[in-house]
């Protein structure tokens, strides 16, 4: 909402200064956007008369101009413009002048071996236009020595708040100098509104034509018809008011309207009578019904519509728009004018659905002051007979008014109880009658009746803050907060969210990169990695790309890698822990951590080195990372299976699925499938993992946080080394587990220190080497003792896996 | 006597004379091995009167003693100065650089750290963190919120929606983490003091806005919680996370549809060739949104406004992450291009904490 300073003063007896203005606006909550201040911006710039001109000695295009200042003696300026010459009036600047349209603050100057003391100025140097083909060249009567913005009209500061949808009131001068003068600003003085009585009954009839459910669509509709009206420009100062705002005036009756609708927030429309053919009905519009509005756009309307029309068909968009057929033009000589109410939801919808905005439906979908649509009929009429002469007649009248809001029920009390502040009953009361509340009753509960234009206010609370934003929000003070109990602050963090902490710190620290991708991703991406299902489709997605919820954080990385790929960073290695979705149930929102290392972007490093370049990540890089994360997380791994094959984003060979047990499956890892890799249009290799921080097992809770005894042997451990041939196909890791279980007592540990195929093994056949470590508890064993565990282990592996020792 | 002073001298001579570990061992056997010199006259010792023994033999053994002394120092000298050769034999050039290890290269993506700092801060203050689900429905996401049918935000042009269910209903994605408030309320007794975090999405797309953001509100409910107390957590939050010692803020009134009073808050700062300052200046910056909690809202949260009070605020992660760390983009925050993040990340081991201070240098 924009207005000038002048404008305001219409309505507020003030002396405040602009700056005052804005910063209480902003303080009553009419938020300040800005403030166009063109007399305090172009100050210095005054008035001049060019005593000489004359050809500057050292260039052609040159001036050098002899200037009266009004101050003093004349002043010598250098001046480029091909428009100066003796004995003209001009805008002149002294140095140290900042120069808007240059950005730029004036110096003194020799130019060209002439002294220079100032400039005579464009209009695009003050910023007023384009125009930079030559100085301003003013009238012979131009004040020499005044400030140019006051003598051009550009004194009056331009202010533009921000108004929240619950102050419809506010998008008028009326209600703003109301907030202005309730907080002590000034005296509101907007001018009562006489009644007006008509000449002669309307000829023009309305009628509400509507379903009794649909009544609220339109409670009330005021009409008046002036006749012999002259209808033409608007006189300057209503035609500078409305330009000042950013409006274009039309003609009179039509600025009328507008007038009106800034100046008290209370849209009319005016219909040329002639043009208008029988009684108006104001009724749902009818499928397949249009209108040429008053944008010149033709609307194709529906049943959700409201419109007024004649016997012509559909004449106005109630609300919002009127139309082109009935519009009033320099010919126009009789005038319908039209003050209504209409419902501010259909409003909404309607001006959407068509995509019309407007100053009428901005106001009406906010809810207009109801109580003034008849003045508001009265004060547009006077006007116009008053600005187009003519004559009015009655006023038509149909449907009713809606009852004024309730009063509410106020302890003074809820003022302290919500803010802390404490304030005098008399202060408070003040400001509640100065917004135009009525109070009655005394002592510490009384009944406040809010006025017709705030309807939104509806209880204490509500009142609270209208007390509170007169008073000023500075005045609450600060308060501490105390602490629930105790001063030491208890632990907050769920297990899940330590976990998903721990995870980001855990993977970074393994050299990856913390990635945030979108949480939505394309259908076809959504479909590869399990998701794709409609519940978790937008209905309206932003983009084409981003239309489905993710089922996995892994495509949105493996995208990443590539677009890192293609911007020349190939060997990245990325991790996201975030949401992914199963459902659209709060239960089928997972917290998944998911990590990928593309081209040679391993653990150690990437790339060519001097002691050795790193090699292409495998799906043992992924692996190591993902055991890394559970044994960062304390997650016990003792019952963690490692199934072989993982999901269908993963290499059917080269991958696993980590799994407590069939039911608990808690994620995989592997080499990407090469089909997805395609799919996504993604070069490889490329290697990731992603497990569900909600599946892992929780810890043990436990009474104390004494960890158990260590225990330790006094002891050598021995070690014992073994090489089997098996099949190929044998699960080295579940050697390693039957070995450990052949004397869980005796047995502390089982590597595999080498793996080997090819000559020397049979084909089909791997050679698998076992280191196996001893610890003995109670005495030294003896060579006896260490050959017959030897021999369990090698009795083991040929039951289990058909198993040889290498010979 | 002469002989032995004799031989001292000479075998003391071969020692110092030995150049390496092996003529040094010559020297031994020669004076001490079984055929040696000195084990020699050892051997005479068997052979003498007692007068001539007590004579005699502290003469032999201590010129055994000396040259074995000698054996000892020669030999340490000879290893020390076979050490220094071998040492400066051995050099690096260790100017080669090393391969950077994980812990320099891996990072922590802005909002992360600012959620951990966030969480530091409010987590001394009492406060818990509230989560709940992205896919929202209207009912906790508008309706509990008081938000009024027809409201702009319920229109698919500011919300993303999936289709109808079975049962006609229709999901969201969450417009703000105020759900998690509502579910909070619905869950658990006052009081209540929580912060929500999370991701929140709106239709919006431009340079400071991406359809997919994070926001994190706050909520205190319990008898007293009033503006004052309001205003000191937001002022001693802003103070914490900006790392500054004071902090300057406009409370001014406005309106959202789940509190009253509402209002928005701007920081003071200055704006020098683009880089914003707190604590300083006379500009005015819009950082977030707060009020006391609605009365419709406690009741359709099952709370009594009549016996409970309290305030809740809320603002942009990412925003308040720009704020302080500059970034002048919010797009990047979700291209996961590497450099962006190495240079915008932070260390793995950068754990926010108020003892340790939130950003390490």
């Amino acid at each position: 909402m924009k207005f000038t300073l002048s404008w305001l003063k219409d309505h507020l007896e003030t002396d405040a200064s602009v700056d005052a203005i804005a910063e209480t606006l902003t303080r009553v909550g009419l938020e300040v956007e800005g403030v166009e201040d063109k007399a305090k911006a172009l100050a210095p710039f005054t008035i001049a008369y060019v005593i000489e001109a004359k050809q500057h000695p050292n260039a052609d295009r040159l001036r050098v101009c002899m200037v009266d200042t009004g101050a003093g003696e004349p002043v010598q300026v250098v001046c480029g413009a091909p428009n100066a010459r003796t004995g003209m009036k001009s805008v002149f600047s002294p140095p140290g002048t900042y120069i808007p349209g240059k950005d730029m603050t004036l110096g003194k100057g020799v130019i060209r071996g002439v002294e220079s003391n100032g400039m005579l100025c464009s209009a695009a140097e003050l910023q007023l236009s384009e125009d930079h083909d030559g100085i301003i060249d003013l009238p012979e009567d131009a004040p020499v020595g005044q400030p140019y913005a006051a003598y051009a009209g550009l004194g009056d500061p331009v202010i533009e708040i921000a108004v929240t949808p619950n102050r419809a009131d506010a998008l008028g001068l009326s209600g703003i100098a109301r907030d202005l003068a309730a907080a002590d600003l000034g005296t509101l003085k907007t001018p009562a509104v006489a009644p007006l009585r008509g000449a002669f009954p309307c000829p023009v009839d309305v009628k509400l034509d509507f379903a009794p459910e649909d009544k609220a669509l339109c409670p009330a509709f005021a009409l008046r018809l002036v006749r012999g009206v002259r209808n033409g420009p608007s006189p300057e100062w209503l035609q500078a008011r409305l330009r000042a705002v950013g409006l274009r005036p039309i003609n009179v009756l039509v600025d009328i309207t507008n007038f009106m609708t800034l100046d008290r927030s209370r849209p009319l429309h005016v219909f040329d009578a002639a043009k208008v053919k029988g009684d108006l009905v104001v009724r749902r519009a009818k499928a397949g019904e249009s209108i040429l509005a008053l944008d010149g756009k033709t609307y194709e309307l529906t049943d959700e519509q409201v419109v007024i029309a004649d016997e012509n068909g559909v004449e106005s968009l109630a609300g919002i728009m009127g139309g082109e057929a009935s519009g009033c033009d320099e010919g126009t000589t009789d005038v319908l004018v039209e003050s209504a109410l209409w419902d501010p939801l259909n409003i909404a919808r309607s001006g959407r659905a068509l995509g019309i905005t407007s100053d009428a439906r901005y106001r009406f979908e906010r809810g207009v002051d109801p109580d003034f649509c008849r003045p508001g009929l009265d004060l547009a009429t006077a006007m116009i007979v008053e600005l187009c002469g003519g004559e009015a007649s009655e006023m038509v009248f149909a449907g009713a008014l809606p009852e004024s809001p309730r009063a509410i029920d106020f302890p003074w009390s809820e003022v302290k109880r919500l803010t802390g502040l404490e304030l005098p009953e008399a202060e408070m009361k003040l400001a509640l009658t100065s917004l135009g509340f009525h109070v009655s009753g005394a002592g510490e509960r009384v009944k406040v009746a809010p006025p017709s234009w705030r309807a939104e206010v509806a209880g204490k609370a509500d009142l609270v803050e209208e007390i509170l934003r007169i008073a000023g929000l500075d005045r609450v003070a600060s308060t501490p907060l105390p602490r629930i109990k105790g001063e030491v602050p208890k632990p907050v963090l769920t297990v899940l969210q330590k976990r998903t902490r721990g995870a980001k710190r855990l993977l970074a620290s393994r050299g990856m990169v913390e990635s945030v991708t979108w949480s939505f991703i394309s259908q076809d991406a959504a479909t590869l990695f399990g998701g794709g299902s409609p519940a978790l489709a937008l209905a309206n997605p932003i983009a084409a790309d981003l239309s489905d919820m993710r089922p996995s954080l892994l495509p949105g990385l493996i995208r990443s890698s590539q677009a890192n790929a293609d911007r020349g960073f190939g060997d990245v290695a990325l991790f996201e822990v975030g949401q992914v979705f199963q459902s659209d149930q709060p239960e089928g929102q997972l917290m998944a951590a998911a990590g990928l290392r593309r081209g040679t972007a391993r653990l150690e490093g990437a790339g060519r080195h001097w002691d050795g370049a790193a090699k292409a990540v495998d799906a043992f890089d992924a692996k190591a990372d993902v055991m890394a994360l559970l044994a960062g997380l304390g997650v016990p791994v003792g019952g963690l299976q490692v199934v072989p094959g993982g999901p269908d984003w993963a290499h059917p060979g080269r991958s696993a699925t980590l799994r407590f047990g069939p039911k608990v499956v808690i994620g995989a890892f592997g080499e990407v499938h090469p089909r997805v890799l395609k799919a996504l249009d993604v070069k490889g290799p490329l290697v990731a993992f992603e497990i569900h921080l909600d599946a892992l097992p929780l810890p043990k809770s436990k009474p104390t946080k004494v960890k158990p005894k260590l225990v330790l042997s006094g002891f050598q451990p021995v070690t014992r080394d073994f090489a089997f041939i098996v099949d190929k196909a044998t699960a080295a890791g579940e050697m390693v587990k039957s070995a450990q279980n052949t004397d869980r007592a005796l047995i502390s540990e089982v590597s595999v220190f080498d793996l080997y195929e090819g000559q020397g093994v049979e084909a089909g056949k791997k050679s698998v080497a076992l280191a196996v470590t001893l610890q003995p508890v109670e005495k030294t064993l003896t060579e006896a003792e260490i050959e017959a565990v030897g021999a369990k282990i090698v009795a083991e592996m040929a039951k289990r896996y058909g198993a040889a020792l290498r010979g | 006597m002469n002989e032995i002073d004799h031989l001292g001298t000479s075998l003391l001579a071969d020692v110092a004379g030995a150049q390496d570990e092996a003529a040094l061992e010559q020297v031994r056997i020669a004076a001490l091995g079984k055929a040696g010199s000195i084990s020699a006259l050892l051997k005479t010792l068997g052979a003498m009167t007692p007068d001539e023994r007590k004579e005699k033999g502290p003469l032999i053994n201590g010129l055994r003693d000396r040259v074995q002394t000698a054996l000892t120092a020669r030999r340490e000298a000879l290893a020390e100065a076979a050490l220094e050769a071998k040492l400066a034999s051995e050099t690096l050039d260790v100017s080669l650089p090393v391969r950077e290890g994980p812990e320099a290269r891996g990072r922590i993506h802005p909002i992360s750290q600012v959620i951990d700092e966030i969480t530091a801060i409010f987590g001394d203050m009492g406060f818990s963190i509230a989560e709940g689900p992205d896919v929202e429905t209207d009912d906790l996401n508008f309706t509990k919120l008081n938000f009024p049918v027809g409201h702009p935000a319920r229109e698919m042009h500011d919300t993303f929606f999936f289709a109808p269910d079975a049962s006609g209903e229709r999901k969201l994605l969450r417009t703000h983490t105020s759900p998690v408030q509502v579910r909070t309320m619905l869950a658990q007794e006052p009081p209540i003091r929580v912060i929500c975090p999370g991701r929140t999405y709106r239709m919006d797309s431009d340079q400071t806005h991406t359809p997919m953001f994070h926001q994190v509100e706050g909520l205190v409910i319990d008898r007293q919680a009033h503006l004052g107390h309001l205003k000191w957590v937001l002022e001693e939050f802003c103070k914490a996370f900006f790392e500054i010692d004071n902090v300057k803020m406009r409370f001014r009134p406005s309106f959202f549809p789940f509190t009253e009073p509402s209002m928005e808050v701007d920081i003071q700062c200055s704006r020098k060739g683009g880089e914003i300052r707190f604590g300083e200046g006379d500009d005015w910056l819009e950082i977030l949104g707060c009020g006391m909690v609605h009365p419709n809202v406690l009741k359709n949260c099952g709370v009594d406004p009549e016996v409970y009070q309290g305030f809740a605020w809320g603002m942009g992660i990412d925003r308040i992450a720009m704020l302080k760390y500059g970034m002048p983009d919010l797009r990047p925050f979700f291209e996961a291009d590497v450099r962006w993040l190495s240079h915008y990340g932070f260390r793995p081991l950068d754990l926010p904490t108020l003892t340790g201070g939130l950003s390490s240098s």
